[in-house]
Order: structure tokens, then sequence, then C-alpha cells
């Protein structure tokens, strides 16, 4: 076997195996806890609205903070946008995502795709330069924070490599960006990456209990 | 001795200055009790997440370290100092949680990734905990994960009372609080003094301990000792409704120190007192004074801590004020000034009370000039969550209460106007310290002093 039938093979599904029963563990180890009843007479019963509103509301920036969050906003923005374009708009993607579940769209032309990896692979620099510099996020970091930053930017920069036909056979260096991949499915579970599930339930947790007092979020 | 004379005598009050609380203490007891250190720190996680449910263990999981609460906190915003983020405030909670309670504690204690908190943490936590954070909840407005940061905080408190890690003056009054039925010394005694006083003196009727009331009215102690005109000004409304209301001896309290200290028990013992008190003259309503963590503690808290709906509808006085505007029962003369509004957070930004005082301006007829951020958004005076009772945080404060002043300033508002009496002591406080020309005015006096005859 070698590195690529490896990694289209166990490590594939090794890695898959561990991102779901990890991301299951984590949401039950959270969600079963137990939830007191709220006796207090609502000012509004609409709390399930409450709580998709504000899983929707808060994508966006708030004219009240923007001033002082416009930075940091805007390279997340790229950064997560660039992400989901790649991710989901680049055809071998597609592809390999039919394979999995059977699922599939139209793809975004190759070199629209390559020029956005370009933009989220320099986004997810200027994340870094920014965490490393100030003084908030670096008091705020710890190794899952930065980890997590390699796991993302990885696939990334290997991906371009890999199109690029840069540094090693074309095989091999797809192999590695799969691997990539399954080393961020590795660590989706345990670390910061699980926001990409636990927004909903954070943003809804609060989005209900405001809404029942009527206020606003 | 008694009770209240080894109150007194342990920590004097400080009635005279703009803003009330116990004396500058001389030596600073913020340790309580004598519990050995690895006991005080197991003591806190334990009180911390005794009321964990899946919401708060939801919010520990969900932060992704983006740092965003830290440019809505006025402690950060005025001092740039990151460690007032507030996130960060709860980092030795958020340490414990995952390190003793979270789905995959296990790994970080197999693997040692997260450290045992230690004692000297805790006392350093204090500062953050207390000293610099109002629980104001704006931090929870900008969360990109929506995480309820005051909330947490809030637990943090049950926490650290529990370890006897509370600062000093908060511990104190909330102590006296819990001993004499006041924080500030308006024990049942000097409440009846006060009433008859205001009685006599206004021309007013102010029924007392009636069997049978359709609203039952609290006040907190900064309004007995220090605003008793809003008393008066109560009665006046009430009077004018012809309304059939009392106040109660056996539960009139509306401060809740145990709340904002963080002891649960104590917070219960509050909250039951006024709970029992409209029980028993069968009141169809309880009306929350100008209070802003009353009303949380009441409004929001009350059945949980009753542990079933209550038997009679808890409002706050703006609410009440409003909603007697409205439907014209209340008639008020027009007020020819341009106003600007002061939302309490506890009661706009957390308590969803946010329209209500606009619509009793509106009613009024004034110009209503609100600030830049305002509503949900709007800045906290500075003095909230206990803060303003805190000798040692004063620096602190007077930085934060730039912002408000400022955003009243840029109103060029003739007036201005809240209702909270925390957050006006915090403004007269504030006004002296800066020998700012603004006073901060209450609403429902306002109201009461332009009723139609």
């Amino acid at each position: 076997m070698d590195l690529l039938d490896f990694a289209r093979g166990p490590a594939l599904q090794w890695s898959l195996y561990i991102l779901v029963i990890g991301v299951a563990w984590r949401l039950i180890g959270v969600l079963l806890l137990r939830r007191k009843a709220d006796h207090s007479e609502p000012r509004s019963t609409a709390t399930a609205r409450g709580a998709l509103f504000t899983i929707w509301r808060r994508m966006w920036p708030r004219k009240e903070f923007q001033a002082r969050t416009v930075y940091g906003q805007t390279v997340g923005y790229v950064f997560h946008i660039g992400l989901a374009l790649v991710v989901f708009g680049f055809v071998p993607h597609i592809l390999f995502i039919k394979d999995l579940t059977g699922l599939s769209w139209p793809g975004l032309p190759s070199n629209v795709v390559y020029l956005i990896g370009v933009v989220t692979l320099a986004a997810l620099i200027l994340a870094l330069v920014r965490r490393m510099t100030h003084p908030v996020l670096r008091l705020l970091s710890n190794f899952d924070d930065y980890f997590s930053w390699i796991v993302t930017t990885l696939p990334v920069l290997t991906g371009l490599l890999a199109v690029a036909h840069l540094g090693a056979r074309y095989e091999t260096l797809l192999a590695i960006h799969i691997l990539s991949v399954e080393l961020l499915f590795v660590w989706f579970p345990f670390g910061k990456l699980m926001h990409a599930i636990l927004f909903a339930f954070s943003r809804g947790s609060t989005g209900a209990l405001f809404a029942r007092r009527g206020a606003s979020t | 001795m008694s009770a209240a004379k080894s109150q007194t005598e342990k920590h004097p009050l400080d009635t005279d200055s703009p803003r009330f609380s116990i004396k500058k203490p001389k030596v600073r007891y913020d340790k309580q009790g004598d519990m050995p250190d690895d006991q005080r720190v197991a003591t806190a996680m334990r009180h911390f997440v005794r009321d964990f449910g899946a919401t708060a263990a939801v919010y520990m999981e969900s932060c992704i370290h983006c740092g965003l609460c830290a440019e809505a906190c006025h402690y950060y915003v005025q001092t740039a100092d990151p460690k007032y983020t507030p996130i960060w405030k709860l980092e030795p909670f958020k340490q414990a949680y995952k390190r003793e309670y979270g789905p995959f504690s296990f790994f970080y204690r197999a693997l040692n990734l997260k450290s045992p908190v230690t004692v000297g943490e805790l006392q350093e936590w204090q500062e953050l905990i207390y000293d610099s954070c109002t629980l104001c909840g704006r931090c929870t407005m900008v969360c990109p994960m929506g995480i309820d940061i005051a909330t947490l905080v809030g637990q943090a408190r049950h926490g650290m009372f529990q370890a006897g890690l509370v600062p000093h003056e908060l511990w104190a009054v909330a102590e006296r609080a819990e001993k004499e039925g006041s924080p500030l010394g308006a024990t049942p005694k000097v409440f009846k003094d006060r009433i008859e006083w205001l009685a006599d003196d206004h021309e007013v009727d102010i029924p007392v301990d009636e069997d049978q009331a359709d609203i039952m009215i609290s006040m907190s102690s900064i309004e007995i000792m220090k605003y008793p005109e809003s008393i008066v000004a109560t009665a006046k409304v009430l009077n004018k409704l012809g309304a059939k209301w009392t106040i109660r001896l056996d539960g009139y309290e509306a401060t809740n120190f145990g709340m904002l200290s963080g002891n649960t028990a104590w917070q219960k013992d509050m909250s039951m007192k006024l709970i029992n008190a409209a029980i028993a003259c069968k009141a169809k309503i309880l009306i929350l004074p100008e209070c802003g963590h009353a009303y949380g503690a009441l409004r929001w808290q009350g059945a949980n801590i009753y542990g079933k709906p209550l038997p009679f509808r808890v409002m706050h006085i703006s609410e009440f004020l409003a909603e007697n505007l409205k439907n014209g029962k209340l008639q008020v003369k027009k007020v020819d000034k341009s106003i600007t509004f002061h939302d309490p957070c506890q009661v706009s930004r957390r308590g969803g009370a946010t329209q209500a005082p606009r619509d009793v301006l509106d009613t009024l007829g004034v110009e209503l000039r609100e600030m830049k951020d305002t509503g949900a958004l709007n800045w906290c005076c500075g003095g909230g969550g206990g803060v303003v009772t805190i000798h040692r945080a004063d620096d602190l404060r007077y930085k934060v209460f730039q912002i408000k002043m400022k955003q009243v300033d840029d109103t060029a508002a003739e007036m201005l106007v809240t209702s909270c009496s925390n957050c006006r002591q915090t403004f007269d406080d504030g006004q002296a310290h800066f020998k700012w020309d603004k006073t901060a005015n209450s609403l429902l006096e306002l109201v009461a002093d332009n009723l139609v005859d």
C-alpha cells in the first residue's frame, strides 16, 4: 500500500470514525446534562424563534462594535468564507464528497478556487500574526488555538502545493493533502474547531433565554 | 451584644459620601473563614458547577478565544489591560471545568493538559470576578458564539463566596443584609420611622402592613436611605390610581446582595422574604423599585427560587408606569425638556424592559435624545454587580464612568434620567469625583412630579 492508498483508505476511515464518535461524545456529554425548568412568567413564548434568530443574527457584525472589531472580523470573515468556498466549491472536493455521501453540486472554476485558496491562506496567516501580537489574544491563546490553526492551515497549504505540483510528486502531494485533512478530522472533536457545530447550540441557548425575557440579542 | 450592633461595629456604614457602602476598611479581609487552601479551591469549583446545566456547559465548550468580548467591556476599553477580557475572568473556572467536568476531562487529567487551579490563582481572580465585572452583560452581546459570559461570572461568584474569597465590603454588606434585612441599615424599624416621617412631611398616605392589598411595593435600601423621595413618589402614583396597595415590613428590601456576592442561600432568603410577604397580603402585583439587579433577582429568578410560578405578577416600576400611562389611568403634564435615558443593564439589556421607560418618556412628551449606544447595547454606569460598594475598585470605576459621561454629554440633553437607584448613586459619586455638571434623575420621580392633579 503506498501513501496515497493509505490516505484514501484506512487513514480516511479511522479519522472519520474518530470525528463522528468524538463529536457525538462531546455533544452528548454536554447536551444531556440537566436543564432546569424556568418557572418565571415569560414575556414571550417564542423562544425557538429567538434561538433561530440569534443563530442567524450573530453571523453579522453590529454597528456598535464595528469600529473596535473591524480588522479581526474582516480577517475572520475572509478565511471562513474562503474555506467554505474551497472545501465545497472545488470540483475534486465535490467528487470526494460524492464518493462518501452520494451528494454533489456544481463546482467553481478551478482557477477561481486557486485564487480563493491563496487569499484564504493569506487571511489565516494574518489571523495567526494577530493572535501572536494582540495582547488580548496572546493572553487567551493556548495549545488548542495554535494547533487548531495548524490543522486548518495545512490542508489549504498542501492543497495549493498539490495543484501547483510544487515540492514533490503529485501523488505524494495529494496524499499529504488528504492526510492533513484527516488530521483536521481527528483534532476536530477535541479542540475549538468544534465551534463549527457548537455555535448553533451556544447562540441558540442565549437566543431562547433572552427571547423569553423579551430582551434583544 | 445584639446582631445589629455587632454588624454596625464590625462594618460601620458610610452614609455621608455620595455612594453608600461600609466605611473604607483600615485592614482588608478579602479572605473569609479559615478553610485550608486546597479545600477552598475544591469548594469554589464544586459550587461553581453545582448549578451547572447543559446551557452553562455548552458555553464553556464554545469559546473560540477570539477576544471580541474585550472590545465590548468598559474595563478593557478604558484600560487596554488584557486581563479585563470578560472570558479571561473565568479562566480558572474554565480550566477546572475542562479538567474535572467536561466530556474529555479524563484526557485532560490523564495527560495533565490542564494544571489544577490554586488558591493563589483564585485570590488573583477575585479582582476580575468582583471589582471589574458589573455583570452588565455587554460582552454577551458581542460574543460570536453567543456565550452569556455575565451568567458564568455570576456562577463563578457562587464558588468564590463558598470558598470565602469575596471582597471585604461586598461580603460585609451581604452579611448585613442577611442579618439585618438590609445592606445599608434600612432595618424594618428604620424604614417604618422613615415612612412615618415621609407621610407626615409630604402629607401622603403610605399604607403599611395591610393584610390584603392588590399591589405590594418593594424598595431598595439605597432609595430608603439616600433617595427617600422615591417612596413618596411611589405613594403619590399609587394613590392617584386609587390602588389598594401596601408596604410590608416583613418583606420590602428589593436589593439582593446574596445574589451579588454569590451566596445562593442568602439570595434565597432575601427573595423569599419578598415572595412570602406578597403572598401574605394576597398581592396580585409585586412592584420592584428603581433598582437594576432587584429586577433580575425577582422577575427572572424569583419563581425558580420559589420552585414554581409565582402567584402574582412581578413588574419593574417603569413597566408599571408605562402600562398605566398607556391605558390612560395615569395622566401626566407635558415636560418641555430634552432628556437622555440611561438604561440600567439588568432591567434593559438583561431584563428585556427596554421599551417601558421610553413609553413613559413619550407620554411625558419630552424630547428623548438617545445616547449613541443605547438600549441593549448601552454602556454600564460602572456601579452594578456590587462593584460600587468596593473601595479598592474606585479608581477603576471612575475610569469606566468616563465612557458614561461622554455618552451623556454627547447628547447635549438638558436632563439625564434613569430608573435604577444604584445607577443614580454611581452617577452621584462620579459627578462629585469629576465635578461634572450632570445629575441622574429618577424616572419615577419625574412622573410623580408631573401627575395631573
